[in-house]
């Protein structure tokens, strides 16, 4: 059950068709999208991307009520966040406009999840251009809150297609700042902390040496080989790599029949 | 009171080659497009622009107005890239200066206050102080061994915002979910022009903005007041409109082709007025529920 005040109450155990039937790989990859917000206790989760959108709200359905999450744009939202819910239907319980995200960003209640074009092993995160930065092969979106995200407060990513052309030795622009990055401002960087990558295949984390990104779990099905050669660098390896957790029955019902019931994650990763 | 209504096209003609010019609103969100538009329509040039970018910086790259951009981002939103910035960019026709959100914000306050510079921590270890070197870092005074980006003022010699009500004094409401910066824009701005959905008297203005809280422009702020009904097409202007998501998408479609491009620019950026422009989009609509 949903232990949220103002959201839908899910139907008791077992009463839904839609939540039976195994785990799809989004599903897989928004419960553990959810898991980045774990213990965060009442900070704003930001996510971005219709995974870590899902994620964020499955997280404070069911095991993180006290996250503060809003629509994207200006409003808080209390209770369960369908996915494209009609504004009126929801409960605001806030008024975040862009400029108080800024100033929230600083002071640091706040835990973000992006999306990069490239990311390197030590987290470096570019969202801003490919190629030189005075004359791009392709301009991006500009490096936008990723440098002072990165700076201030956790950060988490998302990137939905794992694939060395996003995994690199080195991104063209670093916007989100790595852990080697980091350490070389020093004390000044001292709210900087990465915590998870999550991908269609897998999740990863700093926990390799100096902060090297490693390969924390496997989706079910796929293989070390596959996440190692869709990877533009050499990852930390453990000895052994557990699977990504199942979804629990819980998570499922939130998820098919409140959060997302026309499958959007479907759209962002293909089964 | 000063009435300070006047034309979109009186308003530009204030503005001087080569102006830095602050352009309200963000990506593609209430942006003041009936005066971007009247810039289309003027000889001006060689301007630098500070925007939270999107269609207005576009269009006035391809048109060939811009020396230079100030950005955090550029982003139609529903269209993540704005075709026209990444064409600019891709083939060095405009300067950049690229910052973080909260640097461009620090900017903005830095020269509303009229600061040297205003501390943050945002882009410590990132690139953007790479491409900028002219941008410092400084140790805290007191002594923690901390230390922050001293960003300089961003200070303008125009600014451009678009609002849903103003009165003739130029006193204007913001009343959708997000006022965004404009009120920054303008207290950094020499001179600010304010368009408007709707022009009220002072009497109405906060009767029609329905809270008081709306009323964050103020008339020792702004310079001239031009009324424009759907002024900040195709971006969003709640609660009056949402995105013109077909045009825009329109828009995006033309951009990536020169001839669809010439096209496009023939049929809705080549009007003496504003209101022909308004006539052509209706026209657009038409056609696409015939």
């Amino acid at each position: 059950m949903t232990a949220t005040p103002n959201g839908p109450t899910v139907p008791p155990n077992g009463s839904t068709a839609a939540a039976t039937g195994p785990a799809t790989r989004a599903e897989i990859c928004v419960t553990a999208c959810a898991d980045a917000w774990r213990g965060d206790g009442e900070i704003l989760a930001s996510p971005m991307g219709v995974v870590p959108t899902l994620g964020a709200r499955l997280a404070r359905a069911v095991f993180a009520p006290d996250l503060v999450l809003s629509d994207g744009l200006a409003y808080l939202l209390a209770g369960d966040i369908p996915l494209g819910a009609a504004p009126d239907a929801l409960t605001v319980e806030g008024w975040l406009p862009y400029r108080a995200v800024l100033d929230l960003a600083a002071r640091g209640r706040r835990h973000v999840m992006m999306g990069p074009s490239q990311i390197d092993a030590y987290g470096n995160a570019n969202i801003s251009c490919i190629g030189p930065w005075a004359r791009p092969t392709r301009q991006l979106l500009g490096a936008r809150g990723a440098p002072g995200n990165t700076v201030n407060h956790t950060t988490s990513y998302w990137v939905p297609r794992h694939a060395p052309r996003a995994f690199v030795e080195r991104v063209d622009v670093v916007c989100g700042i790595g852990y080697d990055r980091a350490a070389a401002v020093g004390r000044a960087a001292r709210f900087h902390g990465l915590r998870t990558v999550v991908t269609n295949l897998c999740v990863l984390d700093f926990g390799g040496p100096g902060h090297h990104l490693r390969l924390a779990s496997l989706h079910p099905g796929v293989t070390l080989e596959r996440v190692v050669a869709a990877t533009g660098f050499r990852l930390t390896v453990p000895a052994r790599v557990p699977t990504t957790r199942q979804p629990t029955d819980a998570e499922l019902r939130v998820l098919r029949d409140v959060l997302d019931p026309r499958s959007a994650r479907d759209r962002e990763v293909p089964a | 009171m000063t009435d300070k209504r006047m034309t979109a096209d009186e308003a530009i003609a204030h503005l001087a080659d080569g102006m830095t010019v602050g352009i309200g609103g963000w990506g593609s969100r209430r942006k003041p497009m009936a005066l971007v538009r009247a810039i289309l329509r003027s000889p001006l040039t060689d301007l630098t622009l500070v925007s939270y970018g999107g269609p207005d910086v576009g269009l006035l790259c391809a048109a060939g107005k811009v020396r230079k951009v100030v950005y955090g981002f550029v982003t139609l939103d529903s269209v993540p890239l704005e075709p026209h910035f990444r064409a600019a960019r891709e083939n060095g026709t405009v300067k950049a200066l690229e910052m973080d959100e909260g640097m461009f914000l620090a900017g903005l306050r830095a020269a509303a206050l009229r600061l040297p510079f205003m501390p943050v921590r945002a882009g410590l270890g990132a690139d953007v102080l790479r491409y900028a070197p002219e941008l410092r870092v400084l140790p805290d005074p007191y002594g923690t061994g901390d230390e922050v980006v001293a960003v300089p003022p961003l200070r303008l010699d125009a600014a451009l915002v678009h609002a849903n009500l103003a009165d003739p004094a130029g006193s204007a409401a913001l009343t959708g979910p997000d006022q965004f910066f404009d009120d920054l824009f303008c207290q950094a701005a020499d001179a600010a022009y304010v368009s408007a959905e709707r022009v009220v008297p002072t009497a109405d203005l906060l009767k029609e903005a329905g809270c008081v809280h709306a009323l964050v422009l103020h008339r020792y702020l702004t310079h001239g007041v031009i009324e424009a009904p759907r002024g900040a097409h195709f971006t969003e202007c709640p609660p009056e409109y949402g995105r013109d998501e077909p045009f825009q998408r329109a828009y995006a479609t033309a951009a990536a082709d020169p001839a669809a491009w010439a096209a496009f620019a023939e049929r809705f950026l080549s009007h003496v007025d504003e209101s022909s422009y308004q006539q052509a989009v209706d026209n657009f609509h038409e056609e696409a529920t015939r």
